[in-house]
């Protein structure tokens, strides 16, 4: 034994025999984790939001979260002897005076997009793979809550400086508040601590911002990384990949090398973006009052398809006995929202309930095996995409010289009309690239290389497939669509018969599917050539 | 022919292909260099980080293609920063992918469910626990414990009640009562009509009495865009066209929508955008909304002039000012 | 394998296909969509700037103005407008208007300067009106100040211009044009003027010397460099959230295609 390995051996006793971690980090350094580049998407998150905390550190260091007005003595000329908030005096000198810090503003901003663009593409992966689904729900309602806290994080944080865009933003989400029933006035008034823009409303949010949810975050993190680690990750189905097994690397040194190297990469991605890209030049806009606006004023990209919803809402509002309800800001600013995040957080549950499958999953579907769900994800898209689109209309009519007008009517057909097509065509395609699979699981790869056979006829040769992506073809699993009973056996209705009724018309169109493959087809068809 | 389907097998794992650095040593070695490479690479990032935070001028300008002109001390630090990172990163994943083992490892599932016992078990502790708790055969405990339980919640929403002072009034009013001057915002100069020309609009708030001061929570309020059309371009009632004033017409600022400043004037269409969410307002129709989400016109400010000539507010606001609420009435 | 199919198989072959693609696809367009506004008209000069003006006039305007600048049903009447809307309109192209369809553009002058100063001396004639402003009156280095021309420049240009003069939205496709490499003269006469969609801004409610600093402002954010890096257009969010759900993530992307696949 070496000395090096003589102290090392000392050092873990030492922790070992306070903690007992030999057994467990010996469990652990060799746990297994599958390799696919789209299960790095989490670690993105992951990573994004370290660097939000280191970047974030750094910038408490120097940022005065007051709304006191103070007159600007720095060097960024346009703005001399301007009045302003501390806040937005402070966050001039982190880009101006002190070195490094308009770096440190900008990673951390790029660094807030990147986080949000993360969660959005894994979600989206986790979504379109069905890993939701059990034992996974949990997990996927504290990603939910994950993008939805993400959301709200990213807004509090660019409206710390206290500019013209961001304060833009407040009058907006103190307005949703305002409006809401009852109880509005009330809650905007306690708030902001007076009438709007008042003096406290920073201050608070800093401390949402830089503590509250940034330790909520800590803790749903840490919940939804354990959840992961003690299920084990789910899989693409392969050869040799079972519901029962994991196939992969071990964590030391695998995965750790490129798990750490990973964590790396994004944070040189996100510096590098700090470095050449110009964000949130706060000096541009100037300090935030109520009497200014900028043409394309816009939230970040996350809340984009907010603005765009609040943006096409028909101009509706109810006056009854002395009181006003503003449906045009609440149905798109918190009615639709609500009900959007409800069904995405709910949709394990939903899913199930619709196919009756209560059993675990641990290997992974390919999109195209499951062409309901499939077709939702992409309605859901093209949602999104039309409401945040919407969001910038104003930008993408001076672009492409088109007319807000004509944008926001678009946009109002389009988000009624668009989702149900891309619906029906994603399950097409879904079905289309079912049949290409059975095809080519029967008849082999197309070679492109044609042979005159002694009759004359011109046959294309055909490579039949390995068994490794035969396999992968067909391992998938095709559920039958729920029978329920809807009459007794006498042939009478029972109690319940409707909800059965419509639990058995989901189940069938989530059911849709061209027969996979079999080996006796296979070999029946070998016979033929 | 049987009827039993067969179903396609799986082949089990594919055998194991070597890489390069597996079998031959001389590409280990270069494999090894590239890994050493890209680490010393990010060692050199570092050291342009430390060289531009100490030594680059920090008002020096370059010109680069696609950026434009660039700060040279910005950059250095930046792309320094991002190098290092990065490249230790690369070193990283290509040291793993290249010559750390890469042949596949299985492991298996366990059941999460418990056994069936333990599960019995638990049922079994946790009503032990309950029965000795006797919570079932303590009703009073039970109802007092939940009485104290609920009222405490009150304390931590109660001790909240200074977050803010209730509304009041203060939705409902602003600064404007009669005979209060239009003044330039910025630079409060009061306004006569001869000041402003057919087509002209004007940023204005209320004068200020002495000892007076102005708040951003005042201009969320107060501001009022002043227009000036022919009088016979207006289509108002006998009672809103006597709010204007030869053709000078008055209109709350903050966007009866969302509260955003409204002064996005067309002067050809008369029409004023408010660019949060383009709702629309006809100026000839007293801020009529004919496009957009917003559900009612920006309230207008009747205006006249005082005995020495300058722009002055008639009476207040017939109705509040900026986004809806649930206590306003129309 | 002959080589040609081998090149075809190779696993770089896609992206590199796709590359080659987008860029020619991308330059195509370019250089198809470049308009090509070149035209010179000189008209020889005469005498008195008003005479010739007026023949100006006549040959070009008059035909949409109506023979006494008058107006008619497609252009409005020119008698007040002073010298200074023709020095704007003219001088930066918007008139003669090529393209009737939503707003005169700021393209390349069919005028030169003499005829455009003709122009104006003529339309001056005919009833008084704002002046083009002279050189002493445009001095906003010595004038103005930097910091008044933002405040000033945020309250009352920002919500159509955008807060850098970068341009934006009107309704029915009209739009405020970008500031950014305009005369100082032209901005000061839009300002007065008032052409097109945009309010007159009366020296009582803007005064010269405050007209002066936002011209000093927009000049001094054009000649600014942005200093966190590529300024994205100058618009906001818009752009970020574009330059992360392309580079970002197609970098990130791009690197966990390659950390996840097998080493050769």
């Amino acid at each position: 034994m070496t000395a090096r390995e003589r102290i090392a051996g000392n050092v873990a006793g030492y922790v070992d025999d306070r903690t007992g971690a030999a057994k467990w980090m010996k469990k652990n350094l060799t746990k297994v984790f599958p390799d696919h580049w789209s299960f790095l998407l989490g670690e993105i998150c992951l990573y994004s939001f370290v660097i939000l905390l280191l970047s974030g550190t750094f910038l408490t260091f120097w940022f005065d979260p007051s709304m006191r007005e103070v007159v600007y003595e720095g060097s960024y000329e346009p703005l001399e002897g301007l009045k302003m908030s501390a806040a937005y005096a402070s966050t001039l000198d982190i880009s101006f005076e002190v070195r490094g810090g308009l770096l440190m503003r900008q990673i951390h901003h790029w660094a807030a997009l990147i986080f949000m663009v993360g969660i959005v593409v894994h979600l989206l992966r986790v979504y379109f793979t069905g890993a939701f689904r059990k034992p996974r729900e949990f997990n996927w309602i504290i990603g939910v809550g994950l993008l939805t806290l993400g959301i709200v994080e990213g807004f509090l944080g660019y409206s710390l400086p206290d500019d013209l865009l961001s304060g833009t933003g407040i009058r907006i989400a103190e307005a949703i508040i305002q409006a809401l029933p009852v109880v509005g006035s009330y809650l905007a008034f306690f708030a902001f601590g007076g009438a709007f823009p008042g003096e406290a409303f920073i201050p608070r949010i800093y401390t949402v911002h830089v503590l509250l949810l940034p330790g909520i975050f800590l803790a749903l993190i840490t919940v939804h990384l354990m959840l992961v680690w003690y299920q084990k990750h789910t899989q693409f189905p392969g050869p040799g990949r079972t519901e029962k097994n994991v196939v992969g690397y071990p964590l030391m040194p695998v995965y750790m090398a490129k798990a750490g190297g990973f964590f790396f990469i994004v944070f040189g991605v996100t510096a590098f973006l700090g470095a050449v890209a110009s964000i949130n030049p706060i000096w541009l806009y100037g300090p935030y009052t109520p009497g200014q606006i900028s043409a394309g004023s816009q939230p970040d990209w996350y809340m984009g398809w907010l603005d765009g919803l609040v943006r096409m809402a028909p101009p509706l509002e109810t006056h009854a006995f002395g009181h006003t309800i503003s449906w045009n800001i609440l149905i798109p600013g918190l009615i639709l929202p609500g009900i959007m995040f409800t069904l995405l957080a709910l949709y394990p549950f939903i899913e199930s309930w619709a196919t009756g499958d209560k059993r675990e999953h641990h290997l992974l579907d390919r999109p195209r095996n499951a062409p309901t769900r499939t077709a939702i994800g992409a309605m859901a898209l093209t949602f999104t995409l039309v409401t945040l689109l919407n969001g910038g209309n104003d930008i993408i009519a001076t672009t492409f010289h088109l007319t807000i007008n004509q944008m926001m009517w678009f946009s109002r057909i389009g988000v009624i009309v668009l989702p149900p097509l891309a619906f029906v065509i994603t399950k097409r395609l879904c079905l289309s690239l079912q049949r290409a699979d059975r095809d080519l699981v029967l008849h082999g790869r197309e070679t492109g290389r044609l042979v005159r056979m002694p009759n004359g006829e011109f046959t294309e040769i055909h490579e039949p497939i390995s068994a490794e992506k035969a396999w992968l073809l067909t391992s998938h699993e095709q559920l039958a669509p729920l029978e329920l009973p809807e009459h007794d056996g006498g042939g009478v209705r029972r109690p319940g018969a409707i909800k059965n009724k419509i639990r058995n018309r989901i189940s069938r169109s989530m059911a849709t599917a061209v027969p996979k493959a079999t080996e006796s087809e296979r070999k029946e068809l070998e016979g033929h050539h | 022919m049987s009827n039993e389907i067969e179903l396609i097998k799986d082949p089990g794992l594919p055998a194991h292909v070597h890489r390069r650095a597996d079998t031959d040593p001389k590409a280990a070695a270069r494999a090894e260099r590239q890994v050493a490479i890209l680490f010393l690479l990010s060692a050199l990032g570092t050291v342009l980080l430390v060289y531009s935070y100490l030594f680059v001028d920090e008002d020096l300008f370059f010109f680069i293609p696609v950026l434009g002109n660039t700060n040279a001390h910005q950059l250095g630090l930046g792309m320094g920063m991002a190098i290092a990172l990065f490249c230790i990163g690369a070193g990283l994943i290509h040291w793993a992918k290249t010559l750390m083992p890469d042949e596949e490892v299985i492991a298996q599932r366990h059941e999460f469910k418990s056994e069936d016992e333990d599960r019995e078990d638990f049922v079994k502790t946790v009503k032990a626990g309950a029965a000795a708790a006797g919570l079932g055969r303590r009703p009073l405990i039970k109802r007092t414990l939940g009485a104290a339980l609920g009222l405490s919640a009150i304390s931590p929403v109660l001790l909240l009640g200074d977050l803010g002072p209730l509304p009041g009034n203060q939705l409902k009013t602003t600064s404007w009562k009669k005979g209060t001057r239009l003044v330039t915002d910025p630079g409060d100069r009061p306004l006569r009509p001869e000041d402003l020309e057919v087509g002209a609009v004007a940023q204005t708030l209320p004068e200020l009495q002495p000892g007076e001061e102005r708040t951003l929570s005042n201009i969320g309020k107060d501001a009022v865009l002043l227009i000036r059309l022919r009088p016979e371009e207006f289509n108002l009632d006998a009672e809103r066209l006597s709010w204007t004033h030869e053709g000078i017409i008055a209109f709350s600022k903050i966007c009866s929508h969302m509260g955003c400043a409204v002064a996005l004037y067309e002067q050809q269409t008369k029409h004023l955008l408010c660019p949060c969410h383009q709702s629309t307002f006809d100026v000839t129709r007293a801020a009529k909304v004919i496009f957009g989400p917003s559900a009612r016109p920006l309230p207008q400010l009747p205006i006249t002039i005082d005995p020495e000539g300058y722009l002055v507010a008639q009476a207040p606001f017939n109705e509040p000012v900026g986004p809806s609420f649930w206590e306003r009435s129309s | 394998m002959k080589r040609l199919s081998r090149l075809r198989r190779h696993r770089a072959t896609g992206p590199i296909l796709l590359i080659f693609a987008l860029f020619t696809i991308g330059t195509t367009f370019q250089v198809a969509s470049a308009v090509d506004a070149e035209q010179t008209t000189t008209i020889a000069a005469r005498s008195a700037a008003i005479d010739e003006g007026r023949e100006i006039f006549l040959k070009g305007c008059s035909s949409c103005h109506g023979l006494n600048a008058e107006g008619g049903e497609i252009a409005p009447s020119l008698i007040g407008v002073g010298a200074a809307s023709v020095d704007f309109q003219v001088a930066t192209g918007r008139m003669p208007m090529a393209d009737m369809s939503t707003q005169a553009m700021r393209k390349t002058p069919v005028y030169n300067a003499e005829e455009v100063y003709a122009l104006a001396m003529y339309v001056a004639s005919l009833a008084p009106g704002p002046e083009i402003p002279t050189e002493e009156m445009l001095n906003y280095e010595r004038d103005g100040s930097t910091a008044e021309g933002g405040e000033l420049f945020r309250t009352n240009c920002a919500m159509c211009h955008n807060f850098a003069g970068q341009g934006g939205a009107l309704t029915q496709g009209k739009y405020a044009p970008t500031l950014m490499g305009v005369e100082p003269r032209h901005i000061y006469e839009a300002m007065v003027t008032g052409p097109q969609s945009m309010p007159v801004f009366s020296d009582k409610t803007i005064t010269p010397e405050e007209k002066l600093s936002m011209i000093k402002w927009i000049k001094a954010a054009e000649a600014e460099p942005q200093l966190g890096g590529a300024a994205l257009g100058r618009v906001g969010p818009v752009t970020e959230g574009l330059l992360v759900w392309s580079l970002g993530i197609g970098l990130l992307i791009g690197v966990a295609v390659w950390l996840a696949a097998k080493a050769r």
